[in-house]
This record gives C-alpha cells, structure tokens and sequence, in this order.
C-alpha cells in the first residue's frame, strides 16, 4: 500500500508495529507505534495520556514527511 | 537414537486461543502440540518431537528480544539437534516469528532450522535468504503438504546429507550460488537458450536479474501548514456495520470514508472489520488505529493545512500482494486528482 501511493510521488509515512516488516514492504518514512491491536494508543493510560502519547506520534509522523531522505529511515 | 527436536508454534496452533490470546508469553511443554504430531508421523523414528515452544504472536513481534531470549534459555536443557518452527502458512506475524527465532536458534545453538510459510508472508522475504523456508499454500488447508517437506529437509539437514535445489527440495529460493561441473561449456548452453528463445519455447536463465521492487521516497513537505494530509490505513477501520463489506482477511476491497464533518472516530460510529489482531482496543476507540482526534486539532492549530475529507481502509490481514498493489494504485490516483500533499498510512 505505501510503495504503491509513493510511486505517485507523494510523501508517505508508515506508522505500524511491526518495524521490520515496514522494511521489508519498503516504507521509506517509518515512525513505529504502540502495540498491534492499538497502534496509537494504550488503553492502560488515562485518556488524557493516551491522547498525549498519540499526539506524539503523529508529531513524529508529521515530522517525518518534513525530512528530506535518501533512503529507509526509521523515526524514533 | 532419534534426533531430538524442538518445535515452535503460536498459540492458535497450541489451542489456546485466537486474537485474543495472541499476548500469551512463551511456554515449553513436553512432547509434540498440534500440527508437532503430524511432524512426528513424517520423522518416521528417525527424529521425535523432545519440547514444544509456544508463544503468542503478538507478544512475540512487540516483544522480540525478550521473547527471543526467554525461548532460547528455554531450549537450552533439551540439546536438541533439529529445530523446526511453524508452518506459519500466510499469517505475518506469526510468519515473522518464526524466521527471527529459526534464525536465531541457527546462529546461537548451531543446530539446522526449518520453517514453512505462503511465498507472500513478510517473515519469507526477511529470511529465506538465511533459514530454509519450505514453501507452502497460504492457509492451513496446506498443513498436509507442509509436513512432509518440512519433515524431510530437517532430516536431511540433521544427517548432513546434500540440500539439493529449491525446486526438487521445496523451499523458497534462498540465492545461494553453488559450483558445478556443466556437460557443456557457457557459449553453447548460451546459444542453446538463444534457439529456444527464438523458437518460443520455454528455457530457464542461468542467472535471474534480482527484482528491485523499491520505491524512491517522496519529496518532503516544504510547508506543513499548507500540506493537505490524507488518512490511509490497512487496519480496518470502518464505519459502524461495515457497509461495503470489506472482508475479515484476504480483502478484496476497500472503502471510502468521509470525514468532512468527522472530529474524531468514536466507538459508536465506527469499528475495525480487520481479522487479524484483536479488535476490542479499536472498536473501543478507533482514534487508536487512525488518529483522526489528533489530526483535527493539528488542523485547528494550524499546524497542518487540513485533512483530506475522506480516509482510505482496508483489511491487511492474509491480504494478496496483487489486491493491496491495485487498491493502492486506485487509492493514489484519487489522492492526486484531489491535490493531497502527504498521507498517513498505518498498520496494526
């Protein structure tokens, strides 16, 4: 899904778990999440965190698709 | 005596359970589990399931180092000569599973791996160069035709006696090159596929060009405020009821949401079709699956220019390569016709 959306051109960021598989599908903007039945969450925090941490997430996504790369990057 | 060994499944496999229970930490038992006695009846005496290694998927792929470590520790007393893990048939993480551990028990216990999994399953591009990964169909179905392979490599491997081709052994090309003695030399074989070229007829390279199937990344984003930033996921988020029906696994589909008038994705109006992970957590708060919440007040804030109105879904469970290769394509077309600067895509 991502390969075939960036082949247009436009910029794409993967947020998923499972990092080495982003790889190997060839994400070149890859921002790791949470857990894999809530990638942008975790239901053990308060929803004021919860909503904190997701907020960080997309943060980074965002960022991300501001950087300029060469190749696979992985954005901690 | 028999060569001793040990064999790694998931917790579907082991019975315990589905999604659901796909946290479980690892666990040995004694003896052989699930399809570990369909592996003994192909041993024929010759090697015998000692332990059972069983873990859940997903405590596995979020937890890899420590999974991994308590796995081996586990295995250590039984001295085993063989390690066989799976098959995984076409279900990723459990596909991913079973290469990282094959790889490792391969590398730091120095005793033969075999693994089985579908030729699409992530864990088969990240390993067959390392393990032997006998292929097989993409479901359980397969189970079958798996065993007997898997079984006859391991004990070849054991035994130490000649691996022969991919194509006569079972597994998935690994691109190791091997010398040999050919009854002709190089310029008449070359001339003998140029004939059969010519003539159409079938012949086979010597030396297949490797498939870079890589995208070069997009531009980045000069100004985000001004950026139109599209929602995509492959975790199956859906309006409440699934009214397209895209499907549980091996989509076929997939569907177009809109959000124009959307802040956020609550529990009420929308859920997750997806198969393959368990669903409450989404269902509960879809936001956690596609951040729209965020996303809005990003837009507010101005920090992002906005959002397109509508999101992509569908199901990454057991999904085709071909489909995920055609929705994407479609999917893209739009987003470019409708002037989409950048997309979020995300995967449970």
């Amino acid at each position: 899904m991502v390969k075939g959306i960036e082949a247009t051109g436009i910029p794409v960021v993967h947020i998923c778990t499972i990092v080495p598989i982003s790889k190997t599908v060839g994400a070149n903007r890859i921002v790791p999440a949470v857990a894999i039945p809530h990638p942008l969450g975790d239901p053990k925090l308060h929803i004021d965190d919860e909503y904190k941490l997701r907020r960080k997430i997309v943060e980074k996504a965002l960022n991300a698709l501001t950087t300029e790369i060469d190749g696979q990057t992985v954005f901690q | 005596m028999a060569y001793k060994v040990i064999h790694y499944i998931n917790q579907f496999f082991a019975n315990i359970g589905g999604e659901e229970m796909a946290h479980v930490t690892p666990e040995m038992r004694e003896g052989a589990v699930g399809p570990g006695l369909g592996l003994n009846k192909e041993f024929k005496g010759e090697a015998e399931i000692v332990a059972t290694v069983i873990c859940g998927d997903s405590y596995f792929n979020e937890n890899v180092e420590e999974a991994t470590k308590t796995i081996i520790n586990l295995m250590k007393k039984y001295e085993a000569d063989l390690f066989i893990a799976g098959p995984a048939f076409n279900a990723g993480r459990y596909g991913t599973a079973c290469g990282t551990i094959s790889k490792l028990v391969q590398d730091k216990l120095n005793i033969p791996v075999v693994t089985g999994m579908y030729i699409e399953n992530p864990g088969a591009d990240m390993f067959k160069k390392e393990v032997y990964i006998i292929e097989t169909a993409n479901a359980a179905t397969g189970m079958r035709k798996a065993l007997p392979k898997m079984a006859k490599l391991a004990l070849k491997l054991a035994k130490g006696e000649e691996i022969l081709d991919y194509k006569t052994e079972g597994y998935i090309l690994r691109g190791i090159r091997k010398n040999y003695f050919a009854d002709k030399i190089g310029a008449e074989r070359a001339v003998d596929m140029l004939i059969k070229k010519l003539k159409g007829e079938d012949f086979q390279t010597e030396y297949p060009m490797p498939e870079f199937d890589r995208v070069a990344p997009g531009a980045a984003i000069k100004d985000l405020s001004k950026a139109r930033i599209a929602l995509v996921t492959s975790g199956g988020i859906v309006p409440i009821g699934n009214p397209d029906h895209v499907e549980s696994s091996s989509a076929s589909k997939y569907g177009i949401y809109d959000i124009n008038k959307v802040n956020n994705l609550t529990g009420r109006d929308y859920e997750t079709a997806h198969g393959g992970y368990d669903p409450v957590y989404a269902n509960e708060e879809p936001d956690r699956v596609l951040p729209l919440d965020v996303l809005r007040d990003f837009e507010k804030e101005g920090m992002i220019g906005s959002i397109h109105p509508y999101f992509y879904s569908t199901v990454g469970n057991g999904t085709a390569v071909r489909s995920a290769k055609v929705f994407s394509e479609e999917i893209a077309d739009k987003l470019i016709q409708d002037d989409v600067d950048a997309v979020i895509l995300t995967s449970t």
